[in-house]
């Protein structure tokens, strides 16, 4: 179309329309750059820390003026190596586990909740959304009493049932709204087209629902990987304890040195897993898979 | 190819309630059957009763004689196609097509998974879509992937539930058409639950039609049409709808008369003899049994009788065009008439009469006017019962048996195209 066809009512109309839309779309981007750079400059200002040396630290500069890698060395193959790498295992460990077990016992909760229809299974939703409110830190000393008392204390099954606790709930959440979208017809479909239960749950349901479990594994894993109360009170030694409590155990090279570069070095190790994880399930976090299988 | 053989079929779910009750049917190896009735009349219940998706609380539910009451849905060899589609949005057209040939693996019984899919695709038509995802089809390409799904394995039936309630109404046309050639050309027993009369009347060899969770009649659409059994069929099945209206036999002057609120009319002997007895019958009259008198040739005018009303408002169509003439029903017949109402899942009735009249027509509103009514093919209905006084069971059961020979004939005819194909 062109704009001699127009009136110049038309024509002015437009022109107001196309006004208003790129004062939308700059209000969008100015509203997207304040809050990346609130979000993203702590994290530079902890990378930007993490390479300077022990006598830049409190020099009130941003950037590092000579940048070494002092401090990573220090944590990997340095004093701290011990300490540092053996709570990264724990870490990983212990939020993998408990992750697997927060999600199989999530799905298959969930799917009974989406599902089918019994008694309680309102009370199942409403505990477990209490128990998500309930505050971490009045759990911890009777569980460090019963830990201590029952033989948990500082040991991987020792963090990994409170971390369940933690991630259970919200996992439940989560995937039950998730399966509720999946349409129950395709799961009957599948079984007229000649389906076992088990066969149209495995081909109908599972490739559907894949992107919410992982969407929800993900959530669970950050939550229990970035647990510090839990893992500071239930831990004593290098046993069980994982990496956000190790970091208050750094110590600077003399007593008057302050661990600071270690502390970052370390928090930036902890995060790449965290950022690499989102990139590579980004795909499958993307729910969009559901349209189309009912009237779009 | 199979018959399927429902007796005294009863669902009941937990509260008690039971939503299909003692439903005994027949269907025909080749038969195409629609369930049709109001919502919540068990239709549904029914079609997943049979395919196994609902289990069967008594009676006895029997595809080509065998008990099939507790076989899973995968081992009932039925096909059905969903209200809404249910195609798996993870698969390509193709791999939607073939999943039940995938799962079936070994017992396929020649040809191969390919050959298969590619003949139920040109079928439809959706060869050129096999390698798209079914978010990025139109409603009516869905709507024929799941009938390719349907058709793809040779399933001893189709069951379609509300299959083209989703589609917008020039769509749902051209699909109607589709199904019932598609049915036709296969030869396979079908059974199609919709609430859509049109879709009865133009798809079924039987229309079977239910009213909470009762079969009222299973009857060829004319029979239903023509001879209903009884109020809540003969106001069903039609649009615009029966009108009942309420009325007093009187002997008057030349006959038997009916005294009704919009006037007296007359009406044979025949038909005033079963209403003997009774102070108040309902009189159901087609509004096309109306007509402007002046319209109606000399032949015609015997059938019927006329008399004078006064029409309230005139809707001209072009081809046709209603009347209206409102009426005072007294307290009993109002609250019987909004019952029927209900039961038919439609609005509060109002106490008037439709009629439908010749386009060329020139009466007016507001003035009295001479209208004709055909008599002779009126119904009288009982109003505590409802049933209808005047069914002619014989003539009805000629139409249907009419029907199924159309149907015979049809089948053959599309048997001997096959072989001719082949």
């Amino acid at each position: 179309m062109s704009t001699e066809t127009l009136t110049p009512e038309e024509a002015d109309g437009q022109k107001h329309a196309q006004r208003a839309k790129r004062n939308t779309s700059i209000g969008w981007w100015v509203i997207t750059i304040v809050v990346a750079v609130w979000c993203l400059f702590p994290v530079a200002s902890i990378l930007a820390t993490s390479f300077k040396t022990p006598g830049e630290l409190s020099n009130g500069k941003f950037l590092p003026d000579n940048p070494s890698t002092t401090n990573y060395e220090e944590i990997l193959v340095g004093d701290s190596q011990e300490l540092f790498l053996t709570a990264l295992w724990n870490s990983i460990g212990i939020s993998v586990i408990a992750t697997l077990i927060a999600v199989v016992l999530a799905t298959l909760c969930a799917y009974a909740i989406a599902r089918l229809d019994f008694p309680g299974k309102k009370i199942v939703l409403t505990v477990s959304l209490m128990v998500s409110m309930f505050p971490v830190i009045s759990l911890v000393t009777p569980l460090f009493n019963l830990w201590r008392s029952i033989g948990l204390y500082d040991t991987w099954p020792g963090l990994i049932i409170p971390y369940l606790s933690l991630t259970l709930p919200i996992a439940i959440w989560t995937l039950a709204a998730f399966f509720q979208q999946i349409p129950w017809e395709l799961e009957q479909a599948a079984q007229v087209d000649g389906a076992t239960p088990l066969q149209a749950f495995r081909k109908a349901i599972v490739p559907l629902a894949a992107p919410g479990v992982f969407t929800t594994a993900i959530i669970a894993f950050f939550i229990a990987w970035n647990d510090f109360v839990y893992g500071i009170s239930l831990t004593s030694t290098e046993a069980a304890r994982p990496v956000p409590a190790a970091l208050a155990f750094f110590t600077g090279a003399s007593q008057f040195e302050s661990p600071t570069g270690a502390i970052s070095a370390a928090a930036i190790i902890v995060t790449i897993p965290v950022v690499l994880l989102v990139m590579l399930f980004q795909k499958q976090i993307v729910a969009g898979l559901t349209s189309g299988a009912v009237k779009g | 190819m199979a018959s399927i053989t429902l007796k005294n079929i009863v669902k009941k779910y937990d509260d008690g309630f039971p939503a299909v009750n003692n439903v005994s049917l027949d269907i025909a190896d080749g038969e195409f059957v629609i369930l049709v009735g109001p919502s919540g009349c068990g239709k549904s219940t029914l079609l997943r009763m049979i395919v196994g998706l609902e289990d069967i609380t008594s009676g006895e539910l029997q595809i080509n004689g065998r008990r099939m009451n507790e076989a899973a849905p995968k081992d009932r060899n039925l096909a059905m196609v969903f209200q809404n589609y249910a195609l798996y949005p993870h698969l390509t057209v193709y791999e939607n097509i073939a999943f039940p040939l995938r799962l079936a693996k070994d017992n396929n019984g020649g040809g191969s998974v390919d050959e298969k899919v590619q003949r139920a695709a040109k079928m439809l038509e959706l060869t050129e879509h096999l390698d798209r995802k079914p978010a990025n089809l139109s409603g009516g390409q869905r709507q024929r992937v799941a009938m390719g799904r349907a058709i793809v394995r040779e399933a001893d039936a189709f069951l379609f539930d509300e299959p083209l309630s989703n589609l917008d109404a020039k769509l749902r046309g051209q699909m109607r058409a589709e199904i019932a050639q598609l049915q036709r050309s296969l030869g396979v027993t079908s059974v199609y639950v919709t609430h859509d009369q049109t879709e009865a009347m133009t798809l079924g060899d039987r229309v079977a039609v239910l009213k909470r969770g009762i079969l009222q009649q299973v009857a060829s659409p004319r029979e239903l049409y023509e001879q209903p059994v009884n109020l809540f069929v003969a106001g069903f099945i039609g649009s615009p709808s029966m009108n009942f209206l309420p009325g007093t036999i009187k002997e008057g002057s030349g006959g038997t008369v009916l005294s009704t609120p919009i006037g007296d009319i007359p009406i044979p002997a025949d038909r005033a003899a079963v209403a003997q007895g009774r102070d108040l019958v309902l009189v159901g009259v087609r509004p096309e049994f109306f007509e402007d008198a002046a319209l109606v040739d000399e032949a015609k005018m015997s059938k019927g009788s006329v008399f004078t009303a006064e029409l309230s408002h005139l809707e001209w169509l072009g081809h046709e065009q209603y009347g209206y003439i409102e009426f005072e029903p007294d307290e009993k017949v109002g609250r019987l008439l909004s019952d029927l109402a209900a039961d038919m899942d439609a609005d509060e009735l109002r106490p008037q009469v439709v009629t439908t009249l010749s386009a060329e027509s020139r009466v007016r509103p507001g003035q009295p006017i001479e209208l004709w009514v055909d008599t002779s093919r009126i119904h009288i209905f009982d109003p505590e019962s409802g049933e209808n006084l005047t069914r002619d069971a014989e003539a009805g059961a000629e139409l249907t048996r009419m029907a199924a020979e159309e149907r015979e004939r049809e089948l053959a005819a599309a048997r001997e195209q096959d072989g001719q194909d082949a």
